[in-house]
């Protein structure tokens, strides 16, 4: 007798069937594919707008499968911004690294969290500038090497930004959270924080941010298994994980 | 009421969905003027925390299919450069303001005219072009404002209304009137989530050769149009002008007092004001020169139009030029002075050719 076969895994229907460019250990796979399934549990796909990103996904448009606006470096919240403003109606998300997000775009991430912007973002943080080939970043942790940090990154330099920390002593956000995506447990609540960023949108609650710590094994110089394994042995203490603003749970 | 409060009139007037600004002198009357009047209409109005943050809102209301706009006062627009480029390459529609004050830098908050090359030029990295149209009166800033809207959806560009603090803080009486409106345009290119249809990606990212090549060619394909279809100026006198001023916006009020005093003396003078400074006005140009001795070229820069009207008139005629900085501008007493002498000498000129003969 043949066992009766029993489906375990489908792709999301949001994302498309394109193989991507991402190297080979690279967490935008994984990072794009919770975004879809959090799309999808919602039903939201048709009424979904993201505001795409400058950087290693800047092809994100060919995976994901939703309407996407481009944005310069750095000012995907502006963008989102203006689409959010202008179509309340629909649901706006960024997706952006941390050259993007915690560098060029600085000013406009924290004003778009200080307005309490009614918008999602997803912020990837991998601790390097992959797209440009593995300079330094301003998550970029004291000591690592990039090739602009060839000796390693200084103090001179300053300490990495920790952008969950700073928005989240601001008043105006719904829900600021940093997960990581190196192992099964971990991509489960990485989903169920975006799944709950993406829900405060939907009632109106307000700005949701959640940073994603994930591998970039290429500017790590190191092979998949090992970058993966990096996160929780180096990283995790430079940015550690948990949910930095819950203002439902305040209110609670 | 004053230039920039027309150009609020004029916004909200062309149906202005979503207003983005941050206030630099001397346009602060816009953005006042829209936080005041936007939100009871049901529209939106946000003061972004800077220009590169005002200008990608503008982006994105544009990328929803809203009528979007911004402006600022020089040092400002330099910053939304990026975003106009972007605007340029996504092929968005947006109308931009900017009421000129004194550069470079900081400079000052007095009227000028040193961003003629930045507007005329595509101020941006790539090579586009954005219509720019130059009131010269508070009535054009409201039928302007209103105009942009329409021509920047019929191109699917950015376009921008240049003025001056000049023109921006004078007040004068305006005819609150809704201009000649054009054919309005679908916009079914927007995002609005894809329902029923694929996917869209506005963007202005084309990374393979052969598809940013086509997508210059379709874009240079516009700009031609535009060349062709609407390039404007005013004709002030010059049918029979034996000397032209040109000059545009607040320094062709000038110019035009010192035409009529330079006629009232008997002299024939005239004026040929550019309205579209790009697409330039060529032939309109040419065209008011047929009895021309001198062009003057006075401009609240040091020759930056002059480089279009050098293009235009060649050889043709001799050419003055008069430039000022800083918020310094001629006096119509200058003017007419200036007038008057380039008069004698080519009558003399004349004379002494005709004795010859």
């Amino acid at each position: 007798m043949i066992a009766t076969e029993k489906k375990v895994f489908t792709r999301s229907p949001v994302l498309t069937p394109n193989i991507t460019h991402y190297c080979p250990g690279c967490g935008h796979g994984i990072v794009h594919r919770l975004v879809a399934e959090a799309i999808e549990h919602y039903g939201i796909r048709e009424r979904t707008v993201c505001v795409a990103p400058v950087g290693c996904s800047v092809l994100a448009y060919k995976y994901i499968d939703i309407d996407m606006s481009e944005a310069a470096h750095g000012r995907a919240p502006a963008v989102a911004t203006g689409i959010k403003r202008a179509r309340p109606d629909l649901f706006v998300m960024t997706y952006q690294g941390d050259g993007d997000l915690a560098a060029i775009g600085t000013a406009e991430i924290v004003h778009a969290a200080n307005r309490g912007e009614n918008i999602s973002a997803i912020f990837v943080n991998n601790a390097v500038y992959g797209m440009t080939g593995g300079q330094m970043a301003p998550t970029t942790i004291l000591g690592q090497k990039t090739t602009t940090t060839p000796t390693g990154r200084a103090a001179n330099e300053g300490p990495p930004i920790k952008v969950c920390e700073m928005l989240g002593t601001m008043d105006a956000p719904s829900y600021i959270a940093r997960v990581t995506v190196d192992k099964p447990a971990a991509v489960r609540k990485a989903k169920q924080a975006i799944i709950t960023a993406f829900g405060r949108q939907l009632d109106n609650k307000g700005f949701s941010l959640v940073e994603v710590l994930s591998p970039c094994p290429t500017y790590w110089r190191l092979p998949p298994v090992k970058a993966v394994k990096r996160i929780e042995e180096w990283m995790v203490h430079t940015f550690p994980l948990g949910v930095y603003k819950d203002k439902e749970a305040e209110n609670a | 009421m004053s230039g920039n409060d027309a150009v609020v009139e004029g916004a909200i007037r062309a149906g202005l969905d979503c207003y983005f600004g941050y206030p630099i002198t001397p346009q602060n009357e816009i953005i006042a003027g829209m936080a005041a009047r936007l939100p009871p209409l049901g529209r939106v109005f946000l003061q972004s925390e800077s220009e590169l943050a005002a200008i990608s809102m503008v982006h994105g209301a544009a990328a929803a299919g809203k009528r979007a706009m911004t402006t600022s006062s020089s040092p400002g627009v330099s910053l939304m450069q990026e975003g106009i480029s972007y605007l340029a390459g996504s092929r968005l529609p947006a109308v931009i303001v900017n009421i000129q004050r004194g550069g470079p830098g900081l400079g000052n908050i007095a009227p000028a005219q040193g961003d003629y090359f930045q507007a005329t030029r595509g101020g941006g990295n790539g090579d586009y072009r954005t219509i720019v149209l130059a009131p010269d009166s508070a009535q054009e800033m409201l039928d302007f404002t209103f105009e942009a809207f329409d021509l920047a959806d019929q191109y699917r560009s950015p376009v921008l209304v240049l003025s001056d603090g000049r023109l921006g803080q004078m007040m004068e009486p305006v005819e609150l009137r809704d201009p000649p409106a054009r054919k309005r345009v679908e916009k079914p290119w927007a995002l609005t989530g894809a329902k029923g249809r694929d996917a869209f990606f506005i963007c202005s990212l084309r990374l393979p050769v052969p598809e940013l090549a086509e997508h210059n060619r379709v874009l240079q394909k516009v700009y031609r149009e535009i060349e062709r279809r609407e390039p404007r100026a005013e004709a002030y006198r010059t049918d029979d002008a034996l000397l032209v001023f040109t000059a545009y916006g607040a320094s062709a009020r000038l110019c035009r007092e010192a035409v009529d005093l330079l006629r009232d003396e008997g002299l024939k003078a005239g004026l040929l004001r550019p309205i579209t400074l790009w697409p330039f006005p060529h032939k309109k140009l040419l065209a008011s020169l047929k009895k021309a001795k001198t062009l003057v070229v006075t401009e609240l820069s040091y020759g930056q139009m002059l480089d279009d009207v050098r293009l235009a008139v060649a050889e043709r005629v001799p050419i003055e030029f008069l430039g000022y900085a800083g918020g310094e501008a001629p006096s119509i007493k200058e003017l007419v002075a200036l007038g008057r002498k380039l008069l004698k000498k080519s009558r003399r000129k004349n004379a002494s050719k005709g004795k010859r003969r």
